[in-house]
């Protein structure tokens, strides 16, 4: 048993903390520096900077943002660069454990534990995989099951192959991508299979990934029984109807090791749900006004962890956001001003950040939609009455949409609720 | 001899779905696309198809045994698998910078392998 007098506590005060040094932490790290923060920290707990971006091997970072089309370890290292110019504090493998309402931040690592004290706190910790167990696939339970990202780091990484012959469920951008590097690799990939009539990545990646290397893609199907008792043997995959029911007799047995799930992204706040932090149940992301402030004042939130982003470009972008004004908050001082608007999303729109709007002025909305439209009408109502329509064409909940709107102060003090609703056009 | 080919422009997220038909070394119609930018995407996918490589290959002595790679420009697409094999074959003494050639003219492409990470000696 460890005495309670060995564990060295090391105390410290910073002006912002970042907790995550992927994408988003280290935008908003180099952002909060640059907008006046001296004493800047980025918690990570991996022993490497950069999060998911060093197994991206693929280019298609950084378009927007630079103009140039860059891999994923290219992309990290020019922010990994910056931040060592400005001086920012790095703290690797090293866990939060928990900070609460006064922003003190309990942390652990090999050196021992760590208590910071912070003036502001940017929350950027990413994103998780979903797993088999949240789709419910029946079956057993042997080796060969990954998630695609995992499949990922196995071989862009580790120099690890996770199986030979392939099977891929989901047709999202990593898995169209992992079937591509699988090929690469040598593997045999029999095939993607998405439970939508479409592919949900981007038809770039359906071409180049897919179409290229003759790989088929079982659209309206799913998987309905893994087999096998050491190693997964075979998977049974069957077509669905339009309420992704299974339609009996139409099932196939494909023998294969592997099957790799390309199911989508959750974010990674369990670090939020013990302070009091409002949180959006369609993000699963921390509600935040439109400075990318928390409902706990001083905590930022941004990347990943807010809401899952199509591209780093537009994650960085507002990442960087959120780190000046995690900045901004150490000179400014508080108008507590009580009167809000909330943001909601209304038909056709699954979700809009911010969910939050604390002062009039100009504020940018991002938001995904239900499903792909051709042409559309964007409304915004505030309290019944319409107060911006736009036309927006080739809607499609795998692109996200970005909305500036302007908020006049006598709509901030009569409205309570402004409403983001899609119609067909 | 006229021949018939579905493409799909990947130039933007719309994905257009383009008929083309192609007289020997000319395109002889396009249809479908929305824009003119789809024009110049059928040409080359239907002449010259080409695709950025990224790949990686095995670092020896280094903090990570494997270092990223791309190809400096697009490969031919038919090039694509050979040029594999050669990158399969090689190995490169830790330490590795970022940008720096892993192999001078693949497959004799006159396009080299070019590091895209940074993998310092164990």
């Amino acid at each position: 048993m460890v005495k309670p007098e060995v564990i060295k506590v090391i105390e410290k005060t910073v002006d912002v903390a970042v907790i995550g040094g992927g994408p988003a932490g280290l935008a908003s790290a180099v952002s909060a520096r640059e907008h006046g923060a001296k004493n800047v920290v980025i918690i990570d707990r991996n022993n490497w900077l950069g999060g998911i971006l060093p197994q991206c091997i693929h280019d298609g970072f950084g378009v927007e943002e630079t103009g140039t089309s860059m891999t994923g370890p290219e992309y990290a290292e020019m922010y990994i660069e910056k931040a060592e110019k400005q001086g920012i504090d790095v703290m690797k493998e090293t866990m939060v454990l928990q900070f609460d309402k006064k922003r003190e931040i309990v942390a652990v690592n090999k050196r021992g534990l760590h208590k910071i004290k912070t003036s502001a706190i940017v929350l950027a910790m990413g994103c998780r995989e979903k797993t088999r167990w949240n789709v419910m696939i029946p079956g057993d339970r042997p080796s060969g099951i990954y998630t695609a990202g995992v499949a990922q780091a196995f071989i862009n990484l580790y120099n690890i192959m996770p199986g030979k012959n392939v099977i891929i469920l989901g047709s999202g951008d990593v898995g169209l991508i992992m079937a591509r590097r699988l090929k690469f690799e040598g593997a045999n990939v029999l095939g993607v299979v998405e439970i939508l009539p479409y592919a949900s990545g981007l038809p770039r990646n359906v071409v180049q990934c897919l179409e290229d290397y003759d790989i088929p893609i079982f659209l309206n199907h799913t998987v309905t029984c893994i087999n096998g008792k050491e190693r997964v043997k075979q998977v049974i995959i069957a077509q669905v109807d339009e309420k992704m029911n299974v339609i009996s007799g139409t099932e196939k047995k494909i023998e294969c090791d592997t099957l790799l799930l390309s199911l989508g992204l959750i974010t990674e706040n369990e670090l939020v749900n013990n302070v009091g932090i409002e949180i959006d149940n369609t993000t699963g992301g921390p509600a935040v006004n439109q400075y990318f402030e928390t409902t706990l004042s001083g905590v930022f939130a941004c990347g990943n962890c807010l809401q899952v982003y199509d591209t780093v470009d537009v994650l960085a972008t507002d990442a960087k956001k959120a780190g000046k004004n995690a900045a901004k908050n150490l000179t400014i001082k508080r108008k507590d001003n009580k009167i809000i608007t909330k943001v909601l999303p209304g038909r056709g729109v699954r979700h809009v950040v911010p969910q939050i709007i604390s002062e009039p002025g100009k504020v940018h909305l991002t938001l995904r939609v239900e499903k792909p439209i051709e042409s559309s009408v964007l409304h915004v109502i505030a309290d019944d009455k319409e107060f911006l329509k736009k036309r927006l064409l080739w809607v499609n909940p795998a692109n996200m949409i970005g909305v500036d709107i302007d908020i006049p102060l006598d709509l901030m003090t009569t409205t309570q609720n402004l409403e983001v609703m899609l119609d067909d056009f | 001899m006229i021949s018939e080919k579905n493409i799909t422009c990947v130039v933007c997220p719309i994905g257009c779905k383009i008929l083309v038909k192609i007289d020997e070394t000319q395109l002889e119609t396009v249809e479908g696309n929305k824009c003119k930018k789809g024009i110049e995407y059928v040409k080359n996918e239907v002449f010259d198809p080409r695709r950025m490589l990224t790949t990686s290959v095995l670092v020896n002595g280094g903090e990570w045994p494997l270092v990223s790679v791309k190809s400096s420009k697009p490969v031919p697409k038919e090039k694509l698998f050979s040029i594999l094999k050669e990158i399969k074959k090689t190995v490169v003494n830790a330490p590795v910078k970022s940008a720096q050639i892993i192999i001078k003219n693949t497959a004799n492409t006159e396009i080299n392998i070019v590091a895209t990470k940074t993998v310092k000696k164990s």
